[in-house]
């Protein structure tokens, strides 16, 4: 799947849900479906800063694309990088730099935190795309 | 005046959040405002504002006495002895960082040592670190033990005969326990200690008599206690606060000035340098009128705390045989659920909660938590708010588990 079409998936998956509780419903799912990170990886320089919770993201470069995981102590936050990590995971630093982020404004996930999470989603985008940056 | 006359003063209450009636339990961040608070600080925006105290014209002189008035009714509230005995600061962190300084620079010196309680809010800590930094004094833990309870057989054994200032809350911010403050007081006043007392929290929910707490420094927030953000209070004996030099220079603050030197004003004006919160400080008056007329919330605290106690996988900080001593403010952990999801989910809910550290890190480390979820009450939230709390706080705890 392109990330243009990963994108448009989790649109789709979040228009089924009315509700903000019934989308936090289905990002604690994604949270808890997160495939498990080693203990040893949860070190200070894989910490993202600016979130309430605890969020680390690992990043390796395999055959010119970085995959990335990540976990973090609170199982929303988890799924919110669960989400960033389906769509960015394994693509090249070129396609990452190259896209504007939005499908996160059109899912109303942006508006629908208080500021300080809003900034942890804000740190994550940007580690993120820094990761990027280094490897291109 | 019954619970739902209460309500009514209160415009926040009647709004919604996400289409659902919003829920308020985070009052020990910040309580609502009352509309005769809300009235006060309209009418002396739009008809009294005027820079107080030099001006000889009509309308400084109105707007002089509604702060003036603000201070007698405070004294008053508080049971100073004096109305200079009264500094309007920004709020109880400006307060705590004043006396910090100007208590500092007249009584601690390199060496001294300044006591201060495991529970207390950065405002209460902080301060005291800037001035040991300052000073070369050594900052000393009172700790609690882990109930959350003050170890205040501790105190007599920790203070040494270097021992200047001891600093603890009235109340905690995050376990909602009473302190004993005029225990406390006995054993400061016993060793030639100055105690400080945080009264943020205390303020709200405690009848104070600061004569008869016995401490020397009391310190409080009006927009705790449903008065205007940015207003304050300092209270200070009056021997001591005419010790202390001031802290900010300038404004209404000096005698007089020359260009080598100057000399400074009678209390409580030493204090206040700078324009004076003309509009805020004189909702005090309303709000303490108002505080004097709010039903007893006793059934919402019992409830609340029997609840929380009795949830399976709910850990509760701040216990105590005797819920007279405990406001209601319940900070808590839940197992395999973390706070700031809790929070989350409730704020959907309608519900407003504190998730986090609540600005008592060493406190939390204490604990061996990373945060905690608090929900504190006031008199306008009803036994049904606080039911709706505890249902709604289960099926969140059901979704993420």
């Amino acid at each position: 799947m392109t990330l243009q079409e990963r994108k448009e998936q989790i649109i789709d998956d979040f228009s089924l849900y009315d509700e903000w509780l019934d989308k936090y419903e289905y990002l604690i799912e994604l949270g808890k479906a997160l495939p498990p990170y080693p203990e040893e990886k949860k070190t200070d320089d894989r910490l993202i800063k600016g979130c309430q919770s605890r969020v680390w993201l690992d990043t390796q470069v395999e055959s010119g694309a970085l995959v990335f995981t990540a976990d973090s102590d609170a199982v929303i936050t988890r799924g919110i990088i669960s989400l960033l990590i389906s769509v960015y995971s394994g693509r090249t630093p070129a396609e990452i730099l190259s896209d504007d982020f939005a499908f996160l404004d059109a899912i109303g996930l942006r508006q629908n935190l208080s500021p300080t999470r809003a900034n942890g989603l804000v740190s994550m985008i940007e580690t993120i795309r820094k990761k990027a940056q280094e490897n291109v | 005046m019954t619970q739902q006359e209460l309500r009514g003063l209160f415009p926040q209450l009647k709004r919604t959040v996400y289409g659902k009636p919003l829920v308020y339990l985070d009052n020990a961040a910040t309580s609502l405002r009352p509309q005769p608070v809300i009235d006060c600080w309209n009418d002396i925006s739009a008809n009294r504002t005027a820079n107080l105290h030099r001006a000889v014209h009509l309308v400084a002189t109105e707007a002089t006495e509604a702060y003036e008035q603000a201070r007698a009714d405070v004294a008053k509230f508080i049971n100073a002895s004096d109305n200079q005995e009264v500094v309007f600061t920004s709020g109880a962190t400006h307060a705590l960082n004043v006396i910090a300084f100007s208590l500092g620079e007249a009584i601690v010196g390199s060496g001294d040592e300044i006591i201060v309680g495991e529970a207390e809010h950065h405002s209460n800590l902080v301060p005291w670190q800037m001035l040991c930094a300052r000073k070369g004094a050594v900052l000393k833990r009172l700790q609690v033990d882990d109930s959350g309870r003050l170890k205040v057989e501790d105190l007599p054994s920790l203070i040494g005969p270097h021992t200047k200032i001891v600093a603890i809350a009235h109340v905690s911010n995050v376990l909602g326990l009473v302190n004993p403050v005029s225990e406390v007081a006995d054993i400061c006043h016993r060793h030639g200690c100055v105690l400080v007392v945080d009264g943020a929290q205390g303020i709200v929910h405690q009848k104070v008599d600061v004569q008869v707490l016995g401490c020397d420094f009391y310190a409080f927030s009006g927009h705790k206690m449903y008065a205007a953000p940015g207003t304050g209070v300092l209270w200070g004996r009056k021997a001591l606060l005419e010790q202390m030099p001031p802290m900010f220079g300038g404004g209404e603050m000096i005698e007089s000035v020359s260009w080598e030197s100057s000399t400074y004003a009678p209390l409580p004006r030493k204090f206040e340098a700078g324009t004076q919160n003309i509009s805020g400080t004189p909702t005090l008056s309303p709000a303490i009128a108002l505080m004097g007329q709010m039903p007893e919330c006793e059934d919402v605290k019992e409830f609340v705390y029997s609840s929380l106690l009795a949830e399976s996988g709910v850990r509760l900080f701040g216990t105590t045989p005797d819920l007279g001593k405990k406001v209601p403010v319940f900070s808590f952990a839940v197992d395999g659920a973390h706070h700031e999801d809790l929070a989350l989910i409730l704020d959907k809910m309608g519900i407003a909660v504190r998730s986090g550290q609540m600005c008592a890190e060493p406190l939390m480390d204490r604990f061996g938590v990373t945060g905690l979820l608090r929900a504190s009450f006031a008199p306008y939230n009803t036994l049904q708010d606080a039911e709706y709390f505890i249902s709604s706080l289960r099926k969140s705890i059901k979704m993420l588990q």
